[in-house]
C-alpha cells in the first residue's frame, strides 16, 4: 500500500505473531499449490472430509448451535469415545431389535430460554423434541422419560405449568412419560429449569434410507418461526410480530404420510437448530447427492421473512419445533405432498427441491432473484439457547 | 416485504442483464471494485453473477468494518474485556474475530463478560442496569456506524452515565479508496460506491476519483437489483466517455450527506494520525478515536491496553483480497487452514467479509452446476 500512509517504519516495534495462527498455516503448507477455482475447490472438499478436531480450549457457545462446531465436537469428543455402529449413523434415533422387536430409542435435553414463550413452553418443547425424533425414524412413540434439572429458588408455580403443558403434550402424542428424576442446584448454577427428555418407539415402517437422483424434497410446512419466536420473546430487541412457536408432535402427520406412501420414503429429519439448510447439508453429505433449493418454493410466513431480513441471518438456519424435511420418490411428490396437506399440522407443506447426482454433497439454492448460491452448513450461533 | 421485493424481480433483472450484455463491447474487459462488504454479500447471497457477461468482473473491495480489524486491537479489547469490573459489549460479527490469543467468544467461554449487542444504545442500557460495573462498548464501522456510537458518547455525558466508555475503532472510506488508486498492482474500470455510508458523508468525497483518476463511481444499494443497475449506470459512462459521480441510491443518499451525523461525530471524535488496517498496514487520517473533551468515555484512555502489532501468517493474504488484487480462493490459505470455522483472516469471519461470502455463498463453478440448476 505504498502511498498511503506510514508503511510501518519506526512501528514495527514489538510486533509478534499469532502461534495458533502459524500453526494452522504450518498444518496445511505441505500442500501442493493450486491454480484453477476447480482445483481449490476441490482441496476445500478433501479438507472437509478430514476428520475433525476440536481446536478451542474451552467449550464456546457455538458447540451447542448444531451447526459446523457441534458436528465438530460430536465427532471429535462423543463418537471418539463412544462410537459404536448404531450411534456413528448420528441419527435421530438409534433403531434396533430387541428379541425381534424393533425399536427407535432418543434422548434430548432442552435448555430454551426464556421459558414460556408464544406458542409453547419447555416442557411441550421437550416432548415434542422427543416424540419427533422417534416419529422421523419411522417409529410410533411409546415411553418417554423426563429428568428435571432445577435451580434453588424456582418459583413451583413455573413448574407446575411446565409439568402441566408436558402433560398434555404426551397426551396430544399418544405417549406416556414413565421415569423420570429430579436435581436441584444452587441459585446461579443453572437458569431456573433444564429438561433432559428421553424416548422409545416401535419401528412400524421406517424410510428406506436410500436417497436418488430425480427424489423430491418437501418440507413439512412454513419454516423459523420456532427460533425467531424466540429471538422475539426475549425482548432485546425492539421488535414485535404476531408469531408463535411452531413446536407441535408430528408423529400423526407422519403416520399420514408413510399411509399414503410408506414405500416411496426415503428419509425424514427434523428440522431444529441449524433449521432446514443443516438438514439438506446432512442429506447430501450422507447419500453423496447433490439437492437443488428454489428460494421461491420454501414458504416462509412474512413475519419470519421480516424479521430475518432485519436480523441479517437466513431463515434457511433458524430452528423449527413442529416441522420436518421429507425425502420421497419423484413419482411419489404429489401423493406426498397431498398426504401432508390433507393433516392439519402439514397444512403449509411445499416441494421445496429436488435431488442431483452432481455435484455430490453440496445444497444449491436457485435464489428468487434468479441467480445460483450454495447453502452451507451454519457456522457459529445466530441464535444460542434456542431450545 | 413490498419494499424489498421491488428490488428483487427476476423479470426486471432479466431485462437489465440483455442491457448490460448489450453495453459491453466484445473483446474488452471490465472490471469494477464494490468497495462495500454489504454489496459483496448480496452479490454472492442472491446470485447476481449469473446475470453479469464474462468479461465484466466484480471485485470486492475493503469495506468490511470486521476485515480491517487488526488482531492486536482484538487483543487490546479482550485485555480490557477481563477485567472483573468490565462488561465489554460488540456486534455479533466481531465475537469469532481472531486475535492473537483466540476470539471474543473464546474469552467469554474463559470467563469474561462479554456481550452480544444489536447498537451502542444496547450497550448504554447496560451501563444503566449495572451502574457497579465499567461498560465498554468495542466500536467498529465507517462512516455507516460511527455516527449511532456519537450519539450514543453524547447521550451517556447527558445521563451522567460514567461508567459507559467506547473503545474506538472507526475508520474511514476514503483513505482506504485513495490508497487502492494508489495501489500500483490493481486495474479498475470504476466504482460501485458504498451506499450506508454514502448516506453519512453524501457522493462530495468521491469527486476525486472521478476527476483526478479518471474512473466513474456509482453509489449503490443493496438490493439485487441496485447492483445490476449501478453496473448498467457504470457502463453506460464508460460508453459515454464519461467519469462521474453517480448515485443509484437516491432514495437513501442525499448528494450532500446527513450534516446532523457528521456534526455528531465531529463533536465526539477526531481523525487519529494513523491507524492500522488488517491486511493493508498503515493508512494516515484513516481512523476516528474519542475527542480529549470526552476523555471520560474513551476506553483508551481508562484503561491501559497492551498495544502490540500482531502480524499476520505470511501466508494469509487478506491485504491482496481487501485489495481486491487476488480472489479469495486464489489466497494460499483459503479453504484449507482458513475457514468460516476457523479463520485465520477476518475476511473469513464477517458475512461481509469477501472469502466468507465466496466460501459460504459461491464455493462452485458455474459449468459444474449448469446441469443440476438447469
Amino acid at each position: 500500500m505504498t502511498g498511503a500512509g506510514l508503511n510501518g517504519n519506526g512501528m514495527d516495534e514489538g510486533v509478534r505473531t499469532a502461534g495458533w495462527a502459524e500453526a494452522a498455516v504450518a498444518e496445511h503448507a505441505h500442500a501442493a499449490p493450486v491454480s484453477r477455482e476447480e482445483q481449490v475447490l476441490e482441496r476445500i472438499d478433501r479438507a472437509r472430509r478430514r476428520k475433525p478436531r476440536v481446536r478451542e480450549e474451552a467449550i464456546t457457545l457455538a458447540h451447542g448451535s448444531g451447526g459446523k462446531a457441534t458436528r465438530t465436537l460430536i465427532e471429535a469428543v462423543f463418537l471418539e469415545e463412544f462410537g459404536n455402529p448404531l450411534l456413528d449413523r448420528l441419527d435421530d434415533s438409534a433403531r434396533f431389535a430387541v428379541d425381534g422387536a424393533r425399536l427407535a430409542f432418543t434422548t434430548d435435553s432442552s435448555v430454551v430460554a426464556p421459558l414460556f414463550f408464544p406458542g409453547g413452553d419447555i416442557g411441550d418443547l421437550a416432548v415434542n423434541g422427543t416424540v419427533n425424533d422417534l416419529a422421523v425414524s419411522g417409529a410410533t412413540p411409546l415411553y418417554l422419560s423426563a429428568g428435571f434439572i432445577l435451580e434453588e429458588g424456582f418459583p413451583v408455580a413455573d413448574l407446575r405449568r411446565i409439568t402441566a403443558s408436558m402433560r398434555r403434550a404426551a397426551e396430544a402424542a399418544g405417549v406416556s412419560i414413565v421415569t423420570g428424576d429430579t436435581k436441584v442446584v444452587e441459585r446461579g448454577k443453572a437458569d431456573g429449569c433444564y429438561i433432559s427428555t428421553s424416548g422409545v418407539g416401535a419401528v412400524r415402517r421406517a424410510p428406506s434410507g436410500s436417497v436418488r437422483p430425480g427424489d423430491a424434497v418437501l418440507v413439512t410446512g412454513p419454516i423459523g418461526e420456532h427460533g425467531i419466536t424466540i429471538m422475539l420473546a426475549r425482548g432485546d430487541l425492539d421488535l414485535e410480530a404476531d408469531l408463535a412457536s411452531d413446536t407441535a408432535a408430528l408423529n400423526g402427520l407422519i403416520a399420514a404420510l408413510m399411509d399414503a406412501c410408506g414405500g416411496e420414503v426415503r428419509r425424514m429429519r427434523d428440522a431444529t437448530r441449524g433449521g432446514v439448510a443443516t438438514v439438506l447439508n446432512e442429506v447430501a453429505g450422507e447419500h453423496g447427492v447433490a439437492i437443488v433449493v428454489d428460494e421461491d418454493a420454501v414458504p416462509v410466513h412474512p413475519a419470519v421473512r421480516g424479521a430475518s431480513e432485519l436480523l441479517g441471518i437466513d431463515p434457511m438456519y433458524v430452528a423449527c419445533e413442529g416441522r420436518a424435511v421429507v425425502v420421497v420418490s419423484g413419482g411419489a411428490a404429489g401423493t406426498a405432498l397431498a398426504a401432508l396437506r390433507a393433516h392439519p399440522l402439514g397444512a403449509g407443506a411445499a416441494v421445496i427441491g429436488h435431488v442431483k447426482d452432481d455435484p455430490p454433497g453440496l445444497v444449491l439454492l436457485r435464489t428468487a432473484f434468479g441467480g445460483t448460491r450454495i447453502v452451507d452448513l451454519m457456522v457459529g450461533d445466530p441464535l444460542p439457547r434456542i431450545c | 416485504m413490498r419494499h424489498v421485493d421491488e428490488y428483487r424481480d427476476a423479470g426486471k433483472a432479466r431485462a437489465l442483464a440483455a442491457s448490460i450484455a448489450s453495453l459491453c463491447e466484445p473483446g474488452r474487459e471490465y472490471t469494477f471494485m464494490e468497495v462495500c462488504g454489504g454489496h459483496t454479500h448480496t452479490i454472492y447471497k442472491h446470485g447476481i453473477e449469473d446475470y453479469l457477461p464474462d468479461n465484466v468482473t466484480l471485485v470486492h473491495g475493503p469495506g468490511c468494518p470486521v476485515c480491517v480489524i487488526p488482531m492486536g486491537r482484538v487483543d487490546d479489547a479482550i485485555h480490557i474485556a477481563r477485567r472483573p469490573d468490565v462488561i465489554l459489549a460488540t456486534f455479533g460479527d466481531m465475537m469469532r474475530v481472531p486475535g492473537g490469543h483466540g476470539s471474543f467468544f473464546d474469552a467469554k467461554a474463559a470467563g469474561a463478560d462479554v456481550r452480544m449487542v444489536y447498537s451502542p444504545l444496547d450497550a448504554l442500557r447496560i451501563a444503566e442496569r449495572n451502574p457497579g460495573r465499567r461498560v465498554v462498548f468495542m466500536a467498529i464501522g465507517f462512516e455507516t456506524t460511527a455516527p449511532s456510537t456519537a450519539m450514543t458518547v453524547l447521550r451517556a455525558r447527558a445521563a451522567g452515565l460514567d461508567n459507559f466508555s467506547v473503545f474506538a475503532n472507526h475508520v474511514t472510506i476514503i483513505p482506504a479508496i485513495k490508497a487502492i488508486l494508489d495501489s500500483p498492482d490493481l486495474r479498475l474500470d470504476g466504482f460501485l460506491g458504498p451506499g450506508h455510508v454514502s448516506a453519512v458523508i453524501g457522493c462530495r468525497p468521491y469527486e476525486f476519483i472521478a476527476r483526478d483518476h479518471r474512473k466513474p463511481i456509482v453509489v449503490a444499494g443493496f438490493e439485487p437489483l441496485d447492483i445490476l443497475r449501478s453496473v448498467h449506470m457504470l457502463l453506460v459512462q464508460l460508453r459515454e466517455g464519461r467519469c462521474e459521480v453517480e448515485n443509484q441510491y437516491g432514495r437513501v443518499v442525499p448528494w450532500d450527506g446527513n450534516a446532523k451525523a457528521l456534526q455528531a461525530i465531529n463533536e465526539t471524535m477526531e481523525l487519529r494520525p494513523y491507524f492500522e488496517w488488517r491486511g493493508l498496514g498503515f493508512i494516515s487520517h484513516s481512523a476516528l478515536r474519542v475527542r480529549d473533551g470526552y476523555a471520560a468515555h474513551d476506553a483508551e484512555r481508562i484503561f491501559d491496553v497492551p498495544g502490540v502489532r500482531v502480524a499476520d501468517p505470511k501466508a494469509c493474504q487478506c491485504g491482496e483480497v481487501l485489495k481486491g488484487v487476488l480472489k479469495p480462493w486464489e489466497c494460499k490459505v483459503f479453504g484449507t487452514a482458513c475457514t468460516p470455522e476457523t479463520p485465520i483472516g477476518t475476511c473469513m469471519v464477517s458475512s461481509e467479509g469477501a472469502c466468507a461470502a465466496y466460501y459460504n455463498f459461491g464455493r462452485f463453478t458455474r459449468d459444474r452446476v449448469r446441469e443440476a440448476t438447469r
